[in-house]
């Protein structure tokens, strides 16, 4: 199947804002359902609210617009009832780790098998430009107008901590990337996490004097390195981009199926 | 026969009553009164392959359910007055989405952790109101474990005839007192099942244009027809609008499909009304008494007679009217500052005929409570 056939094409173009880097992600993620050949039936995508929950609107899945932080949640209903089943949900850095928090590493202790994409531009977009839970201590936005004190979590380190079996991270400057970790997590039987940086020109980039889309995008560029790497091993400082965690843990719904199995044995016996 | 009688809690009455409907999904949390919905729910779900699980909270609760919904199954979950304010804004995507589903909330004491061993009937106007939004909604109370097991088959069936979420509000003592049940026979009591979409693979499916009659068919999440759904304003796709006159299609369409249906909706038991000079009108526990303080009466010659509500929303207007009309004197007996008395005195044409007996201090109202009100209006004392 073309690329192409996994879009809701009359709904393009976009509301993303020039220069915004969710596009690239929406780019990676068709490619890499087009390399595992899956058919549209067996994919559900669930979003929640903001910039980032849009892109369930241009694919041509089972999509669900949720409410704001509850995606997981929601998909966690829908997975656990038709396992077979494909669930991939994308949120955002507000949406997945402030108000959905909760979920999100619940999500990731039961090990169910979906995929969390956290489209991590550091901003509330859709809002117009807040402080998210990853903007970072010293960020500027328009409700830390002095400077941001909060810390910033670490996406991957709480994934991990959390108990999620797949955890990667990379930013949209590395499409390729974006497809590959995106194809692999899809593959997981697992929680799976894929953190992929991506830039907001219009709030993040300009309270924070960063320049236009390219010079968002270079920084992503210089600052990033692959997990292992000799830079990496150089600069700490550099934020490193690849597979951080590949693990085999028990998946909630086979174990759900094992339960359904000894109930099933106890009530004829 | 004698294996189909049952001596069990109301909760439990609540859990027969839902897999006698079809259920085969549940997510919740654990909260006093409702507890034991899950616990019972959590050994005997999958032995018949149906899902349980334990969520986070009850937000996590509520959506997980309206997933499992969209997937083509019979869903609930069950709290009690602190989660089921958490779950009020997944309630309201519920109504937005018309995804079916059933939420029990086994009413305590409130505001806030309030007193949860004990009961109230104070969330009556939550599970009208609770989420944001003009919308209508259906709920269901019942004052015995055998209504308890009806209400609660009648919520399923409610929920996918009208696709909505209907809220069961029961009450701690239902919830947890223990009386007989009588299991009906499968087929006894008539199941509502989805309606399905018979629109083919590869035809275009409009999941959000309604048949000439108002019911809306579905198609599973997972099946051969890929649509959105959105809690924003939406078209017949199922896609984002701002279009005033889908706005306005929409909403228009969400309220009349329940407030439409009153009379279909409506379930009420009569005890004592044909010449009623003194109507009490009750539901849940309450009515209970209700009922021992009307029998009193009729003992003495007195005409007593009971309304007990079943249907708490949409609000059985025509009954209430119709059955208060004739009376001198209208009772509303209830566990709360007067939610369901305001409905009454603002349905019967003279509101000044229309009292309140009610008890808020945790205590299950007594005849002897409502007695003394009795004695009060009639300007006797106490």
């Amino acid at each position: 199947m073309a690329v192409k056939d996994y879009l809701r094409e009359r709904f393009f173009p976009h509301m993303w804002c020039p220069g915004c880097g969710h596009g690239t992600v929406l780019n990676g993620l068709v490619h890499a359902i087009e390399k595992l050949g899956m058919s549209k039936n067996e994919i559900v995508m669930v979003s929640g609210i903001g910039c980032s929950s849009r892109i369930s609107g241009y694919v041509d899945f089972h999509t669900m617009h949720t409410l704001h932080g509850r995606a997981l949640a929601f998909a966690t209903g829908i997975k656990l009832s038709k396992p077979e089943l494909n669930v991939i949900v994308p949120m955002g850095d507000g949406d997945a780790l402030a108000i959905g928090g909760n979920h999100f590493i619940h999500a990731a202790r039961r090990n169910i098998a979906m995929t969390a994409l956290v489209m991590n531009n550091r901003i509330y977009g859709m809002t117009g430009g807040q402080y998210s839970p990853l903007s970072g201590y010293g960020t500027i936005a328009t409700t830390a107008p002095y400077t941001n004190i909060d810390q910033g979590f670490d996406v991957a380190a709480l994934s991990m901590a959390a108990g999620a079996t797949f955890v990667a991270r990379t930013t949209v400057y590395h499409v390729h990337e974006v497809a590959d970790l995106i194809q692999q997590a899809i593959l997981h039987d697992g929680f799976s996490v894929v953190e992929v940086l991506s830039q907001c020109p219009t709030y993040f980039g300009r309270h924070n004097r960063l320049g236009g889309p390219v010079e968002m995008l270079q920084w992503f560029k210089d600052n990033t390195t692959r997990i292992g790497s000799k830079a990496a091993a150089e600069n700490p400082e550099l934020i490193q981009r690849g597979i951080f965690m590949q693990a085999d843990k028990p998946e909630y719904c086979t174990e759900y199926d094992k339960i359904v199995e000894q109930a099933m044995a106890a009530a004829k016996a | 026969m004698n294996s189909q009688l049952r001596f069990v809690q109301g909760n439990e009455a609540c859990v027969e009553g839902a897999l006698y409907a079809g259920l085969e999904f549940f997510a919740g949390y654990p909260i006093t009164p409702s507890t034991e919905v899950a616990e019972h729910l959590s050994r005997r779900l999958p032995q018949r392959g149906g899902k349980f699980i334990q969520m986070e909270d009850e937000i996590a609760s509520m959506c997980a359910i309206i997933g499992a919904s969209l997937t083509g199954h019979k869903v609930l979950t069950a709290t009690s007055g602190p989660g089921f304010s958490l779950m009020q804004e997944a309630l309201g995507y519920a109504v937005m989405t018309e995804i079916p589903c059933v939420i029990v909330n086994v009413q305590r004491g409130g505001p806030s952790t309030g007193i949860p061993t004990h009961i109230a009937q104070a969330d009556v106007n939550q599970a009208r109101w609770g989420t944001h939004g003009d919308h209508a909604i259906i709920a269901l109370t019942a004052s015995s474990h055998q209504d308890v097991f009806a209400m609660t088959v009648e919520a399923f069936n409610m929920a996918e005839t009208y696709r909505t979420p209907v809220v069961l509000l029961f009450d701690e003592v239902v919830g947890h007192m223990r009386e007989p049940l009588l299991l009906p026979e499968p087929g006894e009591i008539p199941l509502v099942e989805r309606l399905k979409t018979s629109v083919r693979e590869g035809v275009d499916y409009h999941p959000y244009l309604p048949r000439e009659d108002g019911r809306l068919p579905m198609a599973d999440f997972g099946g051969v027809h890929r649509y959105n759904v959105t809690g924003l304003y939406h078209d017949m796709w199922g896609f984002p609008s701002d279009n005033p006159k889908v706005v306005h299609g929409l909403i228009r369409h969400l309220v009349d499909k329940i407030e439409n249906h009153v009379e279909q909706i409506a379930r009420y038991k009569t005890f004592y009304l044909e010449d009623a000079r003194t109507v009490l009108v009750s539901y849940g526990a309450s009515a209970r008494t209700a009922l021992h303080v009307v029998e009193g009466q009729r003992k003495r010659g007195q005409k007593y007679g009971l309304l007990e509500l079943q249907t708490l929303w949409p609000f059985p207007t025509e009954v209430v009217a119709e059955v208060c009309a004739k009376a001198e004197r209208v009772i509303v007996v209830e566990m709360n500052m007067g939610q369901i008395c305001r409905e009454v005195q603002r349905t019967v044409r003279d509101p000044g005929k229309v009292f309140l007996a009610n008890r808020i201090d945790g205590v299950l109202i007594t005849p002897t409570d409502v007695r003394q009100v009795l004695r009060l209006i009639a300007g006797q004392g106490v």
